[in-house]
């Protein structure tokens, strides 16, 4: 802030309160920013939540297990598949369930999935956020397909309750391979077109280079996860370091920048769309046959004591904590949702810059808001 | 001899001899008025539905195409629905500059669009400082929108308009330098006599490099001038919702949204007319009809002005400090330099004549 010094005293320039949101074009939802500006620059933001709040952990505690896995869509929606898939796996792994392969193989297929449906759409908005309005079409015709997939196979777009303790609901639609193998084939080809529109392009390079930087340690102390994290170049993919389903199975690079900036944030998220689409190659030519699901009981009942899973979402690390007392419902259960902690780095990065920086560093957290607000 | 000049001598000779000279004077005014009226209105309508079938062709969408044919009336019907809906406002707002800014913005740019030579006849206004004109009355909408934003009552839309007067008051500098680069080839600042010029050549041609640089910086600064992407922070939607038009509502609204279009049209016709030879047809080949100049003229506006839907529907926007940055340290050096160069092209005159 060396500006104000060179300032006569007497225009005497005084910080300003705006409120960005609940509901803004910018904020992807009903997220309220308490905004201190002095001017054009950014001086505080004060994230407000609650404007979505559900209770669902809540919930949780009243429901069985298998009502557990429908809540969860409703938090993280883009990548709803995912989460299901969280509570699934906390709960087979404390009744020591064995899942069929088939199983794996289908839930990585559709999870890597969910996350490439999860990044055209942040890509899109991306572009929407720096004032580019054509990505986002670009974005969503892509994720369409995905949709369409989705949709195919279990019947729903984008809630997808498909998973459910111990297995699948239903198994895959015969036209499910080769669909997403046309897919592959599609998308290869898209992901040099967003390149092209969008990454190569010198006003975006400029509005995302060096702006909002996060380092490493700052990364690390505020519990940042996912690409946000790996941007900052913390190595800290859950499908690397604890792999779950079938991603032990398969081989991908983890996709890290060490720049820290938006940009960094930006080209590990592209990154990752190749990495995910490689992991859907590798697996789309073998699924094994067999049981789509294994046998529960009606009423689930976990043993007594403390269960925790964590999985890779579209957004970073998503974990289900449950405290069990041995009846059909948790005694209580907690959600670590990715981007709680990456919202809590937003002043952190985006002070001292201009609103417009705060719109883009905002779109490379890609915070989805009832994510946040459980 | 033309038809058109022969049917507005005839109304002229008619109106003359049924009333006195000044009553007729102001009826002639009023009609001709009438007919700016109603080409600005045509106009913005039509440019409305061109930028929405070129953004939705951009877009892999199909765009507006139910109302008539190929939804050709799907603008009316829009401006239909804000005419009828109501003027809303914020309670503590400025209620009289907040009911005037829409007029500002609206009556400079229909004034504008008077001295435009559409064709050697269909001029309202024909005046011997035709640019120094355009470029003054132009200037004159920022103030419709620096008082919509102040006396909106509302932050964004504030700040919105403090964009603008930054923004606007820094591209003028671009624009009138880099028309004033051309004007050294011409040596006047008529416009109907800056066409008559190139008829040796267009100007683009005859200036060669030099005004190939003036007319790119130019269409930046014009993009710029009318707040379009990639210049569009003053109704930045992902920041500041709407900007300075944030607060309002039915046909004040589309005051502000007819005259961004008229804007970019009379960004376009200018253009058209410094560099691109008005009127004239390429090469001459229909010179002996002159109504026919109005078909080109037109045709080389929408061309520029498709140029302007490609930048806005490709490019991301710049930040403020950018946006400032490419005005003061890039372009209007680049503009100085440029203009000596033209000076020189002239002096030792080397310009291109066919």
């Amino acid at each position: 802030m060396e500006q104000k010094t060179t300032i006569d005293k007497s225009f005497k320039t005084e910080p300003y309160q705006i409120n960005m949101g609940p509901q803004h074009p910018a904020t992807h939802g009903v997220l309220r920013l308490v905004l201190t500006i002095d001017g054009e620059i950014i001086e505080k933001v004060e994230p407000d939540l609650g404007y979505i709040h559900r209770s669902i952990e809540k919930m949780c505690e009243r429901d069985s297990y298998q009502q557990i896995v429908h809540l969860t869509d409703r938090m993280d929606y883009l990548s709803s598949n995912i989460n299901n898939e969280a509570v699934c796996l906390a709960v087979e792994n404390a009744l020591e369930l064995e899942i069929p392969d088939r199983v794996k193989v289908i839930r990585t297929i559709i999870g890597e999935l969910t996350r490439i449906a999860s990044h055209c759409l942040w890509w899109g908005v991306m572009g929407m956020d720096v004032g580019a309005l054509t990505t986002y079409f670009y974005g969503f015709r892509d994720r369409e397909m995905i949709n369409d997939i989705f949709e195919e196979t279990c019947g729903a777009r984008l809630t997808m309750n498909y998973n459910v303790p111990g297995g699948l609901m239903f198994d895959i639609h015969p036209n499910f391979v080769k669909r997403v193998k046309e897919f592959i084939t599609h998308f290869k080809t898209k992901i040099p077109e967003y390149n092209r529109l969008l990454t190569g392009n010198v006003i975006f390079q400029k509005r995302m280079k060096g702006v909002g930087i996060l380092t490493k340690e700052d990364a690390i102390s505020f519990g940042a996860s996912g690409p946000v994290a790996r941007g900052s170049g913390y190595s800290c993919d859950v499908r690397k370091y604890h792999p779950y389903s079938a991603l032990d199975k398969v081989t991908f690079k983890e996709a890290l920048k060490t720049e820290g900036d938006s940009l960094a944030r930006y080209e590990v998220r592209i990154q990752e769309l190749w990495e995910s689409l490689s992991i859907v190659e590798q697996l789309i030519d073998n699924i094994p046959e067999g049981e789509y699901r294994v046998a529960t009981k009606a009423v689930i009942k976990l043993p007594k004591g403390e269960f925790y899973q964590k999985v890779e979402t579209a957004r970073g690390e998503f974990g289900v904590y449950i405290i069990s007392t041995g009846t059909k419902s948790p005694y209580r259960l907690k959600f670590r949702s990715p981007g709680f902690s990456n919202l809590s780095l937003l002043n952190h990065i985006a002070v001292g810059g201009k609103i417009g920086d705060l719109v883009a560093t905002m779109a490379t957290l890609d915070l989805v808001i009832p994510d946040i607000d459980r | 001899m033309n038809i058109s000049l022969n049917i507005t001598k005839s109304i002229h000779e008619w109106l003359f001899s049924i009333m006195p000279e000044g009553v007729a004077n102001i009826v002639e005014m009023a009609l001709i008025g009438l007919l700016y009226l109603a080409i600005f209105a045509i106009l913005g309508l039509f440019l409305v539905l061109l930028e929405r079938r070129v953004a939705a062709w951009f877009q892999l969408r199909i765009g507006p195409n139910r109302v008539g044919f190929q939804g050709v009336l799907q603008t009316m019907a829009d401006a239909l629905k804000l005419l009828s809906k109501e003027l809303t406002g914020t309670v503590k707002a400025d209620k009289f500059l907040y009911n005037l800014a829409p007029y500002f913005v609206i009556i400079s740019s229909l004034m504008a669009l008077a001295v435009i030579p559409f064709t050697k006849e269909f001029q309202a206004f024909d005046i011997n400082i035709g640019i120094f004109f355009l470029i003054g009355v132009s200037s004159i909408g920022v103030i419709g929108i620096l008082l919509g934003g102040w006396a909106s009552n509302n932050k964004f839309a504030l700040i919105g308009a403090m964009r603008s007067g930054v923004q606007t008051i820094s591209y003028e500098m671009s624009i009138g330098l880099s028309l004033l680069t051309m004007i050294l080839i011409t040596g006047s600042l008529q416009l109907s006599e800056i066409v008559e010029v190139q008829k040796s050549g267009w100007l683009i041609v005859q200036g060669h490099i030099p005004a190939i640089i003036a007319f790119m910086i130019y269409m930046i600064a014009g993009t710029a001038e009318t707040n379009r992407a990639p210049f569009d922070l003053v109704e930045a939607e992902s920041e500041l919702g709407a900007g300075f038009h944030t607060e309002y509502s039915g046909m004040k609204f589309a005051y502000f949204f007819l005259a961004e279009f008229i804007n970019m049209f009379l960004i376009a016709a200018i253009a058209t007319t410094i560099f691109f030879g008005g009127w004239l047809s390429p090469f001459g080949i229909t010179e002996s009809i002159p109504w026919l100049g109005v078909f080109w003229f037109l045709g080389k506006a929408l061309i520029l002005i498709f140029l302007m839907m490609w930048f806005r529907w490709t490019f991301p926007r710049l930040r403020i400090d950018q946006l400032l940055t490419l005005e003061w340290k890039y372009l209007l050096p680049i503009n100085l330099v440029n203009i000596v160069i033209m000076a020189l092209i002239v002096w030792l005159n080397l310009t291109i004549k066919i």
